[in-house]
């Protein structure tokens, strides 16, 4: 590990929901300009996980550090403001507001942080998020209208127009047709020249094409961590994950 | 919705609207004047409640008690310590703010049906504190504030409020301001937050919008206007009684919003303005004129389920903010 401060940084996270250890004891360091993949079973805990890194969950015990700076206990608009994005497993857009609107909430968010809206810079930056996804022709369409494809990349356009320096993808191909899974690949790659991307995602193959390392989780712990290759040769991991729940 | 081009025909509708109200006042028969006064004051009651209701989907219960500070808060020093119009003006509204405020930190802590109950909880303890204070506000008789203490005499000139058009044009003079600033409003970034806040609340704290300051934002403005209404009600029409308080006036504000259109501009206008003619016109048939009622607001929900301008936006014109 080189000396570079982590982007992201856990100890000891916890989560539990009554008796149910959901998430337990993780350590867990994400570099900055990785693309990280975080597999498991159904239930594993990965979403959990991942909810308590960008707050919409807070954490039984563990500390949570961003940049080496303490974030557990910031609230979630707070850690978007500093940098980390989420977009959510099952698609949450404006369903009743246009596709402009839908990404118009997200540049306007960071353009206020830098100062205030100007019509134009919102314009732009609308544009160019929807121009990223393949979605620039349907600006005026209602969201709710959408096919459930072009919702996804909604919800991604929403992610990137944040400019976030932590991109939290949650199963974002789930759902897709092969070809929009081709699209997406290429967009993630994209993406990644900018940000640090985080995966939560069953597609094998889209796993192995993207991630520079992948993170395995079982219940609420991590079973194992490494390269594609290493986790493919994983005996554990063979055992927990892909030997029985394979999908995809 | 960001097309410069609906900006002129947005702002064009909007003025249209005021100059036609200010043509009015120099034709409409008496009677009829006195009707639009109380409806142009009532519509910015509504337009306050709408900004809660229609735009950020707050349903609260308990608006009758931003009415009744601004009303008592105007009214009271007018009576008792003889303030002058302006200045009592002033300290209603700042009594709607900061009831507001104090009550939009308690309030918000709870949503959907819960918030319901819990503005209604608060307004009617602040109803029964006005029965409470007898001695002071005279309850359900209320105070009558006399001409010669609704008269604003600045620099010699002895202007008075009971005057019927010089209360109407005040009257219009408020609503036009509430409602531009409502325009103005509902058009910026932060009307397309509140909007958002209503529509998916989560995902909007996922974008890092501090979803409880803007809330509380749109309460604390949401009482400013109210309060503003309350207050000129009060000074205008010279009583301030606790049936203003009370339970129906703050179930009128969401009828009056309901007919017109929920989170449009212009709707309160359009409902309150439909509301008082519609009892007033039944009224004069027969004494079961609440029957007639009934029976016509089932209609308009039946035809226009989302309220007058609400379902013209719909349907036909669909830049209409």
């Amino acid at each position: 590990m080189a000396a570079v401060t982590p982007l992201i940084e856990t100890r000891a996270l916890s989560r539990h929901f009554g008796g149910l250890k959901a998430v337990e004891a993780v350590d867990f360091t994400l570099q900055p300009g990785e693309i990280r993949a975080i597999i498991g079973p159904n239930g594993a805990g990965k979403t959990t996980f991942v909810s308590l890194i960008c707050g919409r969950i807070a954490p039984s015990s563990g500390s949570i550090a961003l940049d080496g700076n303490d974030i557990t206990r910031l609230p979630a608009h707070k850690r978007v403001l500093a940098g980390i994005a989420y977009t959510f497993q099952i698609t949450s857009i404006f369903p009743k507001l246009t596709v402009y609107d839908n990404v118009a909430l997200s540049v306007q968010r960071r353009l206020l942080k830098a100062g205030r809206v100007v019509a134009g810079e919102l314009d732009a930056g609308v544009a160019q998020a929807l121009a990223r996804v393949g979605l620039a022709d349907r600006a005026q369409t209602l969201a709710g209208n959408l096919a459930y494809g072009h919702q996804r990349l909604l919800e991604v356009a929403m992610g990137l127009a944040l400019e976030p320096r932590l991109l939290i993808l949650d199963e974002p191909t789930q759902g897709l047709s092969d070809g929009e899974i081709e699209g997406f690949i290429a967009l993630v790659r994209e993406i990644a020249k900018e940000a640090t991307v985080l995966l939560i995602e069953h597609n094998m193959p889209v796993v192995m094409q993207l991630a520079q390392k992948i993170t395995v989780m079982n219940f609420g712990r991590v079973l194992a961590e490494g390269s594609a290759e290493e986790i493919r040769a994983n005996a554990a991991v063979q055992e927990a994950y892909l030997g029985t729940g394979r999908d995809g | 919705m960001s097309a410069v081009g609906s900006n002129t025909r947005v702002w064009a509708l909007h003025l249209g609207v005021i100059a036609l109200l200010l043509a009015a006042n120099f034709v409409l028969p008496e009677y009829h004047r006195g009707v639009f006064s109380r409806v142009l004051v009532l519509a910015t009651f509504a337009m306050g409640y709408n900004l809660l209701f229609g735009y950020t989907g707050l349903l609260s219960l308990g608006h009758a008690m931003f009415f009744a500070a601004g009303l008592y808060g105007a009214g009271l020093p007018v009576y008792h310590l003889g303030w002058s119009v302006p200045l009592s003006f002033g300290t209603g509204i700042l009594a709607g703010g900061t009831l507001a405020l104090v009550i939009g930190v308690l309030a918000l802590r709870t949503t959907g049906v819960a918030f319901m109950i819990v503005t209604m909880m608060f307004a009617q303890v602040f109803y029964l504190t006005t029965l409470y204070f007898t001695t002071w506000t005279r309850g359900e008789e209320g105070l009558v504030l006399s001409q010669a203490m609704r008269t604003i005499d600045p620099a010699g000139l002895d202007i008075s409020l009971s005057n019927p058009s010089t209360r109407y044009l005040i009257a219009l003079t408020l609503f036009s301001a509430v409602l531009l600033l409502m325009l103005r409003l509902v058009r910026s970034p932060f009307g397309r937050t509140l909007v958002a806040i209503r529509e998916n609340e989560e995902r909007m704290r996922m974008l890092g919008y501090d979803v409880f300051r803007a809330k509380l934002t749109a309460v604390v403005l949401s009482g400013l206007f109210c309060a503003s209404a309350g207050a000129a009600y009060g000074l205008l029409f010279g009583y301030v009684g606790s049936g203003f308080a009370s339970i129906q006036y703050s179930i009128l504000p969401l009828l009056w919003v309901l007919l017109g259109g929920a989170a449009t501009t212009l709707g309160p206008l359009v409902g309150t303005l439909f509301m008082f003619y519609i009892i007033d016109y039944t009224s004069g048939f027969t004494t079961a004129y609440l029957l007639l009622v009934g029976v016509a607001l089932i209609l308009l929900i039946l035809f226009f389920p989302k309220g007058l301008l609400g379902t013209v936006r719909e349907r036909w014109l669909k830049w209409l903010p």
